[in-house]
């Protein structure tokens, strides 16, 4: 018998996996040896967050569930996460993932995401679910400090030069479409009722939008009209890009099952 | 096997508290506030631990050296993790923070922890006072809010020009 919360539990487990990877993709790689720390630090801060939910996942599963069995042996359909997270570092239309990265699609996304995630940790810290409270009391922390340093370079990018400016904005247009989605009924959104999680979506949204919109006028940057194609990767519907960064993260562990070192 | 009955436990807290962060080798366990609770069950020594990061790579290294300590001294234990309440840096005990500072690292200034609770616009990172670890001085700045650890920031002093890390207060 399926728990209620576990659907919600890989929701956010595959969300903050799924960044975790895409962002330590700028490991070795970023512009300038401070924020290449930042990138891999804040992997490991979500990849720190999944492997907790997961671990809790597994425990609700039972049978031979682990957290690597979820995190390596889950194909793309059964991944619940955000599409805005598993979409690689560049615009729409860049001729290759690897040469053409944009820092300012990484960090407007980091900038989108981690405004969400303070709302969501936040609520969820005070439900009646005390493993997964103490997970997001926990996961809030780290998020505040993703959330500052994202939007600081936002503000930079936005007020910066005239490229700098153009390549933030053209990142805003490109991703928030994407954030249509954190607003859409989720499957899980009676087992979080039960919970005494009441994520609405109007009060989340309206705070949301409260954080976002502060940052963007200081940032001199402006809000691309609401509208266009709505995603659906927390019904497993997702982009091709998943399949390619699931691919690189588990063909190690799928190559060499029960491997350990 | 010992059996836990008659296990000295003031022998068990002492050598426990010769345990340090790995990554930061100067300062307890406990001193850290990672150690939470040393406790006899029917299963033997109970040692509870709270990771300071969710994502923090000296939590096995300390899971491993805590076990490897109750196997020296032939007593049956376990480690437990416990994630509520979560880890803050006020736990730090004073002596930890004196310790810090002596090593390099500037202590968290907590009184700009930020709590768990409801979050929304709170105190910036860049408006922290941070003091230079090496000379005193107060005129620094942060170059990066991610260091070489995830619980520090990378800074700098502008009266000695040092760079230091920064123990986040969180």
């Amino acid at each position: 018998m399926d728990s209620p919360q576990l659907p919600l539990l890989l929701h956010l487990a595959d969300n903050c996996l799924v960044l975790g990877q895409r962002n330590a993709e700028w490991c070795g790689h970023a512009p300038v040896l401070e924020e290449d720390i930042a990138m891999a630090n804040h992997s490991l801060d979500l990849i720190g967050q999944s492997r907790l939910l997961y671990q809790y996942a597994a425990e609700l599963i039972g049978k031979a569930e682990t957290e690597d069995s979820l995190a390596y042996f889950r194909d793309a359909q059964a991944f619940r996460n955000f599409t805005l997270l598993e979409l690689p570092h560049h615009g729409p239309l860049a001729p290759s993932g690897s040469t053409q990265r944009d820092f300012a699609t990484t960090l407007v996304r980091n900038f989108l995401y981690s405004a969400w995630a303070l709302g969501t940790w936040s609520s969820l810290a005070q439900c009646s679910d005390a493993q997964l409270a103490a997970i997001a009391a926990k996961a809030v922390k780290e998020t505040l400090y993703h959330w500052q340093y994202a939007q600081d370079w936002v503000i930079r990018m936005g007020d910066g030069t005239a490229v700098s400016q153009q390549r933030a904005q053209a990142a805003m247009e490109h991703l928030m479409p994407y954030t249509q989605e954190f607003w859409m009924p989720l499957a899980h959104a009676e087992a979080a009722q039960s919970m005494g999680v009441f994520l609405s979506h109007a009060d989340a949204q309206a705070e949301w939008d409260t954080l976002i919109d502060a940052v963007l006028v200081n940032a001199c940057l402006k809000r691309p009209p609401d509208g266009g194609f709505v995603p659906s990767g927390n019904h497993g519907i997702h982009s091709e890009h998943l399949t390619y960064l699931l691919g690189e993260m588990q063909s190690l562990a799928r190559a060499h099952p029960k491997a350990v070192w | 096997m010992s059996l836990p009955i008659g296990t000295d436990m003031a022998a068990v807290h002492a050598a426990l508290d010769q345990l340090c962060d790995p990554e930061i080798p100067v300062v307890s366990l406990r001193e850290m506030g990672i150690l939470r609770d040393v406790y006899m069950s029917d299963k033997g020594v109970e040692v509870v631990i709270t990771p300071t990061y969710s994502g923090c790579p000296a939590m096995e290294q300390i899971h491993d050296d805590i076990l490897q300590s109750l196997q020296q001294l032939g007593v049956q234990g376990q480690v437990k993790t416990q994630l509520a309440p979560a880890w803050t840096t006020e736990w730090m005990l004073d002596s930890a923070k004196e310790k810090l500072r002596a090593y390099g690292i500037a202590p968290p200034n907590c009184q700009n922890t930020r709590t768990s609770q409801v979050v929304r616009f709170t105190r910036r990172l860049q408006d922290d006072v941070v003091a230079c670890p090496l000379c005193g001085s107060t005129n620094t700045t942060i170059t990066s809010a991610f260091g070489s650890t995830a619980c520090k920031a990378l800074c700098k002093c502008l009266s000695c020009q040092e760079p230091f890390d920064y123990f986040k207060p969180y």
